[in-house]
């Protein structure tokens, strides 16, 4: 039997736990809304229509940087997870006092403001004479996303058993077929969700990118700011909304697939990290 | 019968600390060798590098009269049972066994015969699709074993394959695996730091401590006749006395005199004395040749466990199915043959270990 306190209880904490979702919540779902208005006011619902969503895929601009930003993300997601994993595999291997000094350097550019990071690299290029374009948006992208990547995969290394390797070449397998067979297939779920958190973080950057990329290229991210700089249009509530579903997806199915430990987003992976 | 495989002169360290030092051991073709120390002596040091896993500093390996020493693993023609199975989670029994043979890319009917038989050895038929997940311990350990088997090395390393495993179960693999040695004729070097599963299995134990061979021989001469007091005191219980040979076959211990078969330990020399707990007689004090009092009385099943003390102040352990209550006066004796004479240690690192308690 509840009582009536308990009953209280739960009404508050509910009527607590819809309010953060509110505030969290209600100037995006505030887009949403309006990227289905067929009214160029901000303030009126003007009836449902899907004419931003057809603009924006009209849009050359859009579409080319909708490319960009698709193949900056997949690319850069995809070097940064294979020099990540190796990076991983040797940072386990360290001594302990080696270990704790490589992971606390690569924690740094994560603790990083984005802004700093953004303009050490656009410095860094301009120094070494790299003209600002795609491929230093690349660039940029991989140097983020590794520690990412370095974080997944570290404590699936951490539970594979040394001896499994060991006992894979003792059954006649080369050190890399080894690897390959029985290591590899351990750590394959921090891997994937490595990359997928590298692609996230990437489809999402706006400061670095905004530093890094030259004129004549955007992103998404930067074309909206640059658009949105010359007055809002409702096609770029269609575009921000895509980006904001996308993101999510990606999101729910790092964290939620199955036998996927993910370390929590930024802080929560500096802390479970930073010990070891 | 010649060696199949010897180390010769190894040495090795880790981080500045010597681990193992000028390591001479010698491996006849089809017995069971089992190393035997207390934790980091250096058992799974000498199998590594006997597996190949770890390089020794000094010294060489040799196999069947070749110097494998920089070979790696997976061109020995041995196999490892490593201590926590290190079976492959994301494959099942079948793929676990048949690993080694597709590597080596054998025929897949060759293969299938192969799960099998090497089930049928280990008693666990039809366990082919089932996850290594679902199998307990003991279970896990024989597919490992298994898994080894298949690939018919000439020598299996086992790094204490049964220390994970209760008592009972414990037993049985020991039966098992003798029995395995038996039906197929392969050499097995077995490392454990129990002492009874050592004199249980083995038919050379090698007695090490702090990286050095202490002794080798079968159990029997392990346990009769310990080369020094550090042996005697890790293999089973004793009674290690300090003790001065008066002339061959004639030791005293506390001022009294016990006639021994022991010779050539010159005359009024220092020596340590060994008696078995079971090797004691009690006797009534008028017959005894040292006098002492009862102290302590244990019933542990098979026999009784008593503590007499001699008024030296010396608790002498006495293992017998004849009790004696505390605080009775016994007198002690003990058979020429039941007294085993050793050397004091030479140097100060058996010194160490060896008798201080
Ligand atoms: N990879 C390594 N790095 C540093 N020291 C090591 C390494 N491997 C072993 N040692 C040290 O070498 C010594 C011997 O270790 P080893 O594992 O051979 O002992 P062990 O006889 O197998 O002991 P146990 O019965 O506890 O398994 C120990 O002091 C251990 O700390
Ligand atoms: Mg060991």
């Amino acid at each position: 039997m509840k009582t009536t306190k308990d009953r209280l209880k739960k009404t508050v904490e509910n009527f607590y736990l819809v309010l953060i979702m509110i505030f969290l919540y209600a100037p995006i779902a505030t887009l949403m809304v309006l990227s289905f208005s067929n009214s160029k006011s901000r303030t009126q619902w003007g009836g449902f229509t899907l004419r931003w969503y057809g603009e924006m895929f009209e849009s050359s601009t859009i579409m080319a940087a909708l490319q960009n930003t698709l193949i900056i993300a997949f690319t850069s997601a995809l070097i940064a997870t294979v020099i990540g994993t190796a990076a991983a595999i040797a940072i386990n291997s360290m001594k302990p006092l080696p270990k704790t000094v490589i992971m606390g350097i690569t924690n740094i550019p994560m603790l990083n403001a984005d802004i700093v990071t953004g303009i050490s690299l656009m410095l860094a290029f301009i120094a070494f004479g790299i003209s600002l374009g795609f491929e230093t948006i690349l660039i940029a992208h991989i140097t983020f996303n590794i520690p990412y990547v370095i974080l997944s995969v570290m404590p699936k290394l951490k539970q594979t058993n040394k001896s499994v390797y060991e006992a894979a070449m003792d059954l006649g397998a080369p050190p890399i077929q080894a690897f390959f067979k029985v290591v590899f297939p351990d750590i394959l779920p921090g891997v994937l969700s490595g990359f997928l958190l590298a692609f996230t973080m990437s489809l999402d950057d706006f400061i670095i990118t905004h530093f890094t990329k030259g004129a004549g290229i955007n992103t998404l991210s930067t074309l909206i700011y640059s658009e949105v700089r010359r007055g809002i249009k409702p096609s770029m509530y269609a575009l921000s909304t895509i980006i904001f579903v996308t993101v999510l997806i990606l999101l729910i199915v790092t964290n939620f697939a199955p036998h996927r430990k993910l370390p929590h987003l930024r802080h929560g992976a500096l802390r479970n990290e930073g010990g070891q | 019968m010649s060696s199949l495989i010897d180390l010769v002169n190894v040495s090795k360290s880790f981080d500045g600390t010597l681990v193992l030092d000028d390591l001479n051991l010698s491996v006849k073709e089809n017995t069971f060798v089992t190393l035997l120390g207390p934790s980091g002596c250096g058992k799974t040091t000498t199998l590594r590098i006997i597996g190949g896993f770890e390089r020794a500093d000094k010294g060489k390996v040799i196999f069947d009269g070749q110097d494998i020493s920089s070979l790696p693993p997976n061109k020995r023609q041995l196999n490892t049972v490593f201590q926590k199975y290190a079976l492959f989670t994301h494959m099942n029994i079948a793929e676990n066994i048949a690993f080694g043979l597709k590597i080596k890319n054998k025929p897949k009917a060759y293969i299938q015969d192969k799960i099998r038989y090497a089930l049928k050895l280990v008693n666990l038929d039809g366990y082919e699709s089932r996850s290594v997940d679902s199998l307990s311990g003991g279970q896990q350990q024989r597919i490992a074993i298994a898994r080894a088997i298949v690939n018919e090395p000439r020598v299996l390393l086992l790094d204490e394959p049964l220390g994970a495993l209760d008592l009972k179960l414990r037993q049985d693999m020991q039966y098992e695996l003798i029995r395995l040695k038996n039906e197929l004729g392969i050499t097995f070097i077995y490392v454990t730091h129990d002492q009874e599963e050592a004199l249980t299995m083995s038919d050379t134990i090698v007695v090490m401590n702090q990286g050095y061979i202490q002794q080798t021989g079968t159990p029997e001469q392990i346990y009769n006749e310990p080369e020094n007091a550090f042996v005697a005191d890790f293999i089973g219980e004793s009674n290690i006395l300090h003790g001065t040979m008066i002339r061959d076959e004639l030791v005293e211990i506390f001022g009294a005199r016990f006639a021994c078969v022991d010779k050539g330990f010159g005359t009024n020399m220092p020596v340590d004395v060994v008696i078995r707990p079971e090797d004691i007689d009690l006797v009534s004090p008028d017959e005894g040749i040292l006098k002492g009092v009862c102290t302590h009385l244990i019933f542990k099943g098979v026999h009784y466990e008593m503590e007499v003390t001699t008024p030296d102040g010396f608790e002498w352990l006495v293992h017998s199915t004849d009790m004696c209550p505390v605080g009775k006066e016994v007198g002690i004796r003990v058979d020429p043959f039941d007294i085993q004479i050793m050397n004091k240690p030479a140097s100060e690192d058996e010194e160490a270990v060896g008798l201080n308690e």
